[in-house]
């Protein structure tokens, strides 16, 4: 990019509370986040992450109703302000459960859903349903209706549909949790390899750090509403490791290996967040 | 009766020329079928009215499951004819037990060429429905929506409903077993939550269709487009040929039973 | 014993789910079930409990054929826990929900009630009791679900898919859960995709791929072999993929387990921490 990348998320003591919830779900969020990101949040089950997704495309508050407070600022428009079809142009929204999220009876139809709610003519339609096709490699699947394909290629086709509306941003609540190992592999890279060919701003929502963690530069950790650390991935698991292990955030393995190992007085260096890194280090300390 | 039998007004997706018909000219076709077979209780009306449509059951390449919508129709069948064989006489039964096979046969033939994609289609042009649906709903395509997203979800309940069952067995449910009162209780622990993942996917999928932009505050464009055809305006002018042609005949002869 | 001798299974589509599976099954054994979505893995935990009856071959519950048993009397000793709690929940409190088994199999009302009290304080959901399950999160109906299947106390535990969605503190509840179940004498299997639980758990692997077993054996050497596990649409666990790195320093090639790539790497790690300070 040419330009600094401006900052496309901006929340300032964003909090909510869902009606008849005995407390806020989220809370005091300050939040920047810049174009072209690659942002990993995580925290145990409870902590908020939802709701702060929902807030980004302003399914909160317009879907879920509660109590908001502060500001919450999506590529220039205020959040509270904007109907959710209006936001749904800027952030994409992939969920979790593959099945749920394909509404049409062919694949070709539900990718072409999003660009017909806002009301693009024919041509310019055509043109991004075969273009989100192409790019995800959903082509071959277009007549075949969502009952049909596999968890992996539902998931595809979602975030196909979400492509075709041409959002900034991308995000992904837990969206390989009904995928087998190897899939969520496939489906992650896709998701970097598009962010990377058209300079999108990807928040993935996760338990398991080691599926992100090859893809992922920065890290957002909840808990009980709250961010309770914010940084690159590699210096907060390098930093604020015990945080993360007591919070119950799965922190990948090789992580956890350097960090005994590191505490024995055994290696020393920064805390690998994946594999091949870590190998690179462990190789780095027998060969001296 | 089994749910195989309702494989018999289950769309095929098939290319056939009946396939590619409109759906509002198949509908015409219904109503050309329909009106003559309740305006008459002529057994050779009724004959003729059956035969003709099954060229069309032959080009669509629905005939075998046509055959099992009339297995599911046979216990019906017999009833009507036993029925009227006390209030009428014994031709008026076999008439009227053809009628209802001509009607299961229409009614059949359309739901199995018309893909519910298209009849949200046409649902959506229906000036009628756009007003009502905009009455009701607030928006004039959220009727046609209603329709193709319960069609949609038909098959994923379909699978849930045997999961719940599975799971409910497994936990030493007896389905066949007890007297009535008993068997009727017994599907309480299928009905519920059955119910409640109905309801769980129906708000997960609104969840994502407004999060893709539904309803939109402009004009909805649509992608894929109905189009009328001249082997369609043909076919609908032939239906109304006919259906007109049925009232005349209606009102200027009068057909007897035989 | 659950034994399945050549069991065959076929849809009725004429799809062919399972071919020659082999496998038995008894007390004390902790098994885990893998392989890609749609490898048959579900289908195989319903001959189980006699849900499916086998298209060749045949299991044997305790003895008995599945197919003169109903699933009714099989779910006394079998008990498969589906991986969607929703597909259960159904009464008004979670009481009432664990109780609907033992009812079923026509036990007492003491004896229900006890069982209960006993499941729930277990699995730590007595404050749930009275509570509607509806109104739990996601974890906890999974807990109950659980509870409902565990209340019966069958020999057999069946869990399709238990670590789906939860964060790793449930996770870790879960396996000291097992670990209690299995040396209580219970056989546990667990149909499962994460492969770092399973690594981390040690049960017996069965690898399942297009309706075929694949691979059997410990966890160690099953998902260390790098074909084996691509074949069945998993990844290695990384202290796998990581020591494969690392071969030439001569470690062994089938370390799945954190804690035993630790002690590995920490003999090895002083040694050259004593050599480097010998040179110095």
């Amino acid at each position: 990019m040419a330009h600094a990348p401006r900052e496309i998320i901006l929340a300032k003591s964003l909090g909510f509370q869902y009606v008849g919830a005995r407390k806020a779900a989220i809370q005091g969020i300050d939040l920047t986040i810049k174009e072209n990101e690659f942002i990993l949040l995580t925290g145990p089950s409870g902590c908020g992450k939802t709701s702060l997704c929902r807030c980004l495309n302003g399914l909160i508050p317009n879907f879920y109703q509660g109590e908001w407070t502060g500001e919450l600022l999506v590529d220039g428009l205020s959040v509270t302000t904007q109907l959710t079809s209006e936001l749904s142009r800027r952030v994409g929204y992939v969920f979790q459960n593959p099945e749920n999220q394909l509404f049409a009876l062919t694949v070709e139809k539900d990718i072409a859903f999003g660009p017909e709610n806002l009301g693009l003519s024919r041509e310019v339609i055509r043109q991004r349903v075969d273009e989100a096709m192409n790019v995800t490699g959903t082509l071959p699947l277009k007549d075949l209706a969502p009952y049909e394909l596999s968890g992996g290629q539902q998931q595809r086709v979602a975030l196909a549909g979400v492509l075709a509306m041409k959002p900034s941003v991308i995000v992904l609540d837990e969206p390989t949790s009904f995928l087998d190992p190897r899939t969520a592999e496939e489906v992650m890279r896709a998701t970097d390899d598009l962010r990377r060919e058209l300079g999108l701003t990807i928040v993935v929502v996760e338990h398991r750090l080691d599926l992100v963690a090859r893809f992922a530069e920065r890290i957002i950790v909840m808990d009980g509403g709250k961010i309770v650390a914010d940084g690159g991935l590699e210096e907060t698991l390098d930093e604020k490791f015990d945080l993360l292990e007591g919070l119950g955030v799965g922190v990948p393995r090789v992580s956890l290996l350097w960090t005994m190992l590191r505490r024995d007085g055994l290696v020393s260096g920064k805390v690998p967040t994946h594999v091949e890194s870590a190998a690179a280090s462990l190789q780095g300390m027998m060969n001296q | 009766m089994s749910l195989r039998t309702l494989e018999g007004f289950k769309f095929s997706t098939l290319k056939t020329p009946v396939h590619l018909l409109d759906p509002r000219t198949k509908f015409l076709i219904v109503i050309a079928v329909l009106v003559p077979a309740l305006l008459f209780a002529n057994i050779y009306v009724m004959i003729v009215l059956l035969l003709s449509q099954i060229p069309l059951l032959l080009v669509g390449k629905v005939a075998r499951r046509w055959a099992l919508s009339l297995r599911a129709g046979v216990f019906l069948s017999a009833l009507i004819f036993v029925v009227n064989l006390f209030t009428g006489s014994y031709l008026s039964a076999i008439a009227l037990t053809l009628r209802f096979l001509v009607l299961l046969t229409s009614f059949s033939l359309f739901f199995m060429t018309t893909s519910p994609d298209d009849l949200g289609l046409a649902l959506d042009r229906i000036g009628a429905i756009r007003w009502l649906s905009r009455r009701w709903l607030g928006y004039p395509n959220a009727l046609s929506f209603t329709f193709t997203t319960a069609v949609r979800l038909v098959p994923t309940l379909a699978v849930d409903a045997q999961t719940v069952v599975d799971a409910q067995r497994s936990r030493g449910l007896e389905l066949d077993k007890g007297n009535l009162l008993k068997r009727v209780r017994n599907y309480i622990p299928i009905l519920i939550p059955l119910l409640l993942i109905a309801i769980r996917r129906s708000l997960e999928l609104a969840e994502a269709l407004e999060s893709r932009g539904f309803p939109g505050k402009e004009g909805r464009t649509s992608l894929f487009q109905l189009r009328l055809r001249p082997v369609d305006y043909a076919i609908i002018a032939l239906s109304l040929v006919a259906t007109i042609g049925s009232f005349w005949v209606f009102f200027h002869y009068k057909i007897p039973v035989l | 014993m659950i034994t399945l001798d050549k069991v065959s299974y076929t849809y009725r589509s004429g799809q062919k789910a399972l071919t020659d599976i082999d496998l038995n099954l008894e007390g004390g054994d902790f098994i885990a079930i893998m392989g890609e979505n749609g490898a048959g893995k579900t289908t195989l935990a319903k001959h189980l409990n006699g849900l499916l009856k086998p298209s060749q071959g045949r299991v044997l519950v305790d003895g008995e054929d599945t197919r003169k048993a109903s699933v009714a009397k099989l779910s006394r000793k079998v008990g498969l826990v589906f991986q969607n709690p929703d597909h259960l929940l159904f009464s008004e409190t979670v009481r009432d929900e664990v109780a609907f088994g033992l009812k079923n199999f026509g036990f007492e009302p003491d004896v229900v009630n006890k069982q209960v009290v006993r499941t729930l304080e277990a699995l730590g959901l007595s404050e749930y009791a009275e509570t509607s399950p509806f109104l739990l999160s996601g974890g906890e109906r999974k807990r109950v679900a659980l509870a409902a299947i565990l209340a019966t106390e069958p020999d057999y535990l069946i869990l399709d898919e238990p670590t789906i969605g939860q964060d790793y503190q449930q996770k870790e509840r879960l396996r000291n859960f097992i670990l209690q179940l299995y040396s209580q004498g219970k056989a546990v299997v667990m149909i499962t995709h994460d492969v770092e639980f399973v690594a981390e758990s040690n049960p017996k692997v069965i690898l399942l791929s297009q309706g075929r077993i694949v691979a059997s054996g410990p966890a160690d050497s099953v998902l260390s072999k790098d074909e084996l596990v691509k074949k069945a649409s998993l990844v290695r666990p990384q202290m796998s993929r990581l020591f494969s790195e690392l071969t030439k320093y001569g470690f062994p090639s089938n370390v799945v387990d954190v804690h035993r790539a630790r002690i590995l790497l920490e003999e090895k790690l002083s040694e050259v921490k004593v050599r480097v300070a010998q040179n110095s």
